[in-house]
């Protein structure tokens, strides 16, 4: 009997901590899928960021290390320098990235450091109880927008990829989502071409990922899916925002 | 795929009851809800018809916990 | 009319700044104090003020900053990681001596810890975590009603003496949940005039808040100025507390709610037959030297008691001049002292130095 599905090499056969129906699972996975493919497992180190996904180093069986909540693109910076051989991802949140991080995130792609990030939008602080956060769409109820989320107060929801898509040190940006088989499917394909054109040397990648929190949108697993499809993407269109050729 | 050469296998104690693989799977009899709980007191997902299964995977690609396997015998 | 609440400390916290007329905060999300930011986006709505949830906590700070330059009663809270953070901030506060209240709800670390609770920055606190020559007032509840009490109060405190203050809460006092109790109608005390607030000269000259001081010896005499209200603070605002501690063999010092573990410890050992007392400081600075030194007379033993590796007792070291008498006990990294733990080391203290061979529990 062979497997004709299983659970990536690279990745631990534990039971995760994240809430059920996380996106956080899915994404991991995908990631080890595509590092089992490169084959780069031994050749790759992430950094995690503070947030639901701090353990990843628990799940991922290749070199992870912990950065400072927001600091990941500057600890990833030097790692990439250091040892430019090596690929090199982040994974962060939106707090972790469009938050604390936003000035990390930004020099990185102004630097075009070539490395990855794969960043997770959920549009909450997940590990700390649900709050608002830069992502979290208007007309949307937080532990700390508990009047919804009003745009004269609390701003608007936050367009990083657009944001990074002036910056020339930029060569790669896609958004992809969970909510459907065709959508993880693209998901996989965006975060493989993201590591692919860092192995190419070509720049700074980013793969944004809409992710469903049941837990702190107070919906079910499924219903927060449904929730993405319909709502979440008309805030966060779908697809590539930026892809230098060459 | 007339030939039954795919078999599922759900560990049932990775899995979370977050009921996605239902959502995704075409055929929609193959898995269902079980009555018990796992250690973590999770409703796990259990196979109800296996013989409808395709061997498609769809249910193993949505699955956040690596609960699902799909095995093919050559 | 005193009313009666089942409270979080965070959310005393956050009452009794609403309370004392602070109308602006800034935070950020990071566990023990989630509570406290999550209360103050609704309250401020509430009362009309401003809630910012900003970008990190070291904005935050800055943007304490200026709510207090254009002269409102400005507060942040965070948790140790969060905390350093805000140190650059903390000592531009104090370098303009702009008034404002800083809550850091301790936890577990150092780095990224833990969420158990923790006193491992009593240092950062009091020996100052940012640079130059600065201090905060920093006093340290041990129970709800203070988190409500010393919040409230220390808004008053920073306006008379235009200085941060520090609230230092170890981390259980943030989500535990105890009686409150305060008058419903309290109003803010301490109103004092501002007149140095940025708001727009109208019919004077320009006025500037800063702490750039290039010229000459400008910032040597600015350092002067700090100092002379940094004594003239130490010789009023010291505060601390005792139990049973009058002709007690041995004291133990300790602070926050370590100190109520040692109330029942005195209890406990006295029980025992041994005389035991408890002090706390309860402003961490000015740390109440003198109070410790009469406390605490010559043979008097003291033990000190710490959730961190040992930090206030360095300054228990330097008010006793006497280190022989001084002896520690701490758990780090989130670990909290038992009663078992301190009363055995009590024991052990006080059956050595009376029949000289160690002490088995009793």
């Amino acid at each position: 009997m062979n497997k004709k599905f299983t659970k990536p090499k690279s990745m631990k056969d534990v039971t995760t901590h994240y809430c059920s129906g996380c996106g956080h699972g899915i994404i991991h996975r995908l990631i080890c899928e595509v590092i089992d493919e490169l084959d780069v497992r031994e050749n790759t180190v992430a950094i995690a960021p503070v947030g639901c996904a701090v353990l990843a180093y628990d799940y991922w069986d290749f070199d992870t290390m912990e950065a400072a909540h927001g600091r990941t693109p500057a600890v990833a910076t030097a790692v990439k320098r250091v040892l430019p051989d090596r690929l090199v991802f982040t994974y962060q949140g939106d707090g972790d990235l469009a938050a604390i991080g936003t000035a990390e995130i930004i020099h990185a792609g102004n630097r075009g450091e070539n490395f990855s990030v794969i960043f997770v939008n959920n549009g909450v602080y997940g590990m700390t109880g649900g709050q608002m956060a830069p992502t979290t769409l208007l007309g949307q109820t937080t532990a700390t927008s508990q009047f919804t989320r009003r745009a004269e107060k609390e701003g608007f929801p936050l367009k990083i990829l657009e944001m990074m898509a002036i910056l020339p040190g930029v060569v790669y940006l896609e958004r992809t989502s969970l909510y459907s088989i065709k959508e993880i499917l693209q998901t996989k394909k965006a975060i493989k071409k993201a590591f692919q054109s860092q192995l190419d040397k070509k720049g700074f990648s980013m793969v944004e990922v809409i992710s469903p929190c049941p837990t702190y949108w107070g919906l079910s697993p499924v219903k927060a899916m449904e929730r993405i499809e319909k709502e979440v993407v008309k805030e966060y269109p779908l697809g590539v925002v930026k892809e230098l050729a060459g | 795929m007339n030939k039954k050469t795919t078999q599922i296998k759900i560990d049932k104690e990775k899995c979370k009851g977050c009921l996605l693989c239902l959502k995704v799977c075409p055929k929609q009899n193959v898995l269902e809800r079980s009555k018990d709980l796992n250690k973590r007191g999770a409703q796990f997902i259990v196979i109800k018809h296996a013989d409808e299964c395709t061997g498609c995977a769809l249910c193993a690609i949505m699955c956040p916990d690596c609960a699902i396997e799909i095995e093919e015998n050559k | 009319m005193k009313k009666r609440y089942l409270s979080t400390g965070n959310e005393a916290c956050g009452e009794g700044a609403i309370r004392a007329g602070c109308r602006f905060y800034a935070g950020y999300p990071i566990t023990p104090q989630n509570e406290l930011i999550a209360y103050m986006s609704r309250r401020m709505e509430e009362v009309n003020g401003i809630f910012i949830q900003s970008e990190s906590e070291l904005s935050a700070i800055n943007m304490v900053f200026g709510a207090a330059a254009a002269g409102v009663r400005a507060m942040t809270s965070s948790s140790s990681p969060g905390i350093s953070l805000k140190q650059e901030g903390i000592s531009y506060l104090a370098a303009c001596e702009l008034p404002a209240v800083i809550v850091n709800v301790m936890r577990g670390g150092p780095g990224l810890g833990n969420i158990a609770p923790s006193q491992s920055d009593y240092f950062q606190a009091v020996k100052g975590g940012g640079h130059g020559d600065y201090r905060l007032i920093v006093l340290a509840p041990a129970t709800i009603q203070e988190m409500f009490d010393f919040t409230y109060e220390s808004f008053a405190l920073a306006d008379k003496y235009r200085i941060p203050v520090m609230i230092l809460a170890d981390g259980m006092l943030g989500q535990m949940m105890e009686p409150l109790e305060f008058d419903e109608d309290i109003q803010p005390s301490g109103i004092v005039e501002k007149p140095w607030v940025m708001t727009g000269a109208k019919a004077r000259p320009g006025g500037s808040i800063k702490s750039l001081f290039l010229k000459g010896d400008s910032l040597e005499q600015h350092n002067e100025a700090l100092q002379e209200k940094y004594r003239n603070i130490t010789n009023n605002e010291k505060r601390s507390e005792t139990y049973k501690a009058a002709g007690a063999d041995i004291i133990i010092v300790s602070y926050g709610t370590i100190y109520r573990i040692a109330c029942s410890c005195v209890d406990k050992l006295r029980q025992n037959g041994i005389k035991a007392g408890a002090f706390r400081p309860i402003t961490l600075w000015p740390f109440p030297s003198e109070e410790i030194k009469s406390t605490a007379k010559k043979n008097t033993q003291i033990l000190v008691v710490e959730m961190s590796a040992g930090q206030m007792v360095e300054d228990v070291r330097l008010a006793i001049q006497d280190d022989e008498r001084i002896k520690f006990l701490g758990r780090m990294g989130g670990g909290i002292p038992s009663e078992e733990e301190i009363v055995k080391e009590v024991n052990r203290l006080v059956g050595e130095c009376r029949r000289g061979d160690p002490c088995v529990l009793s």
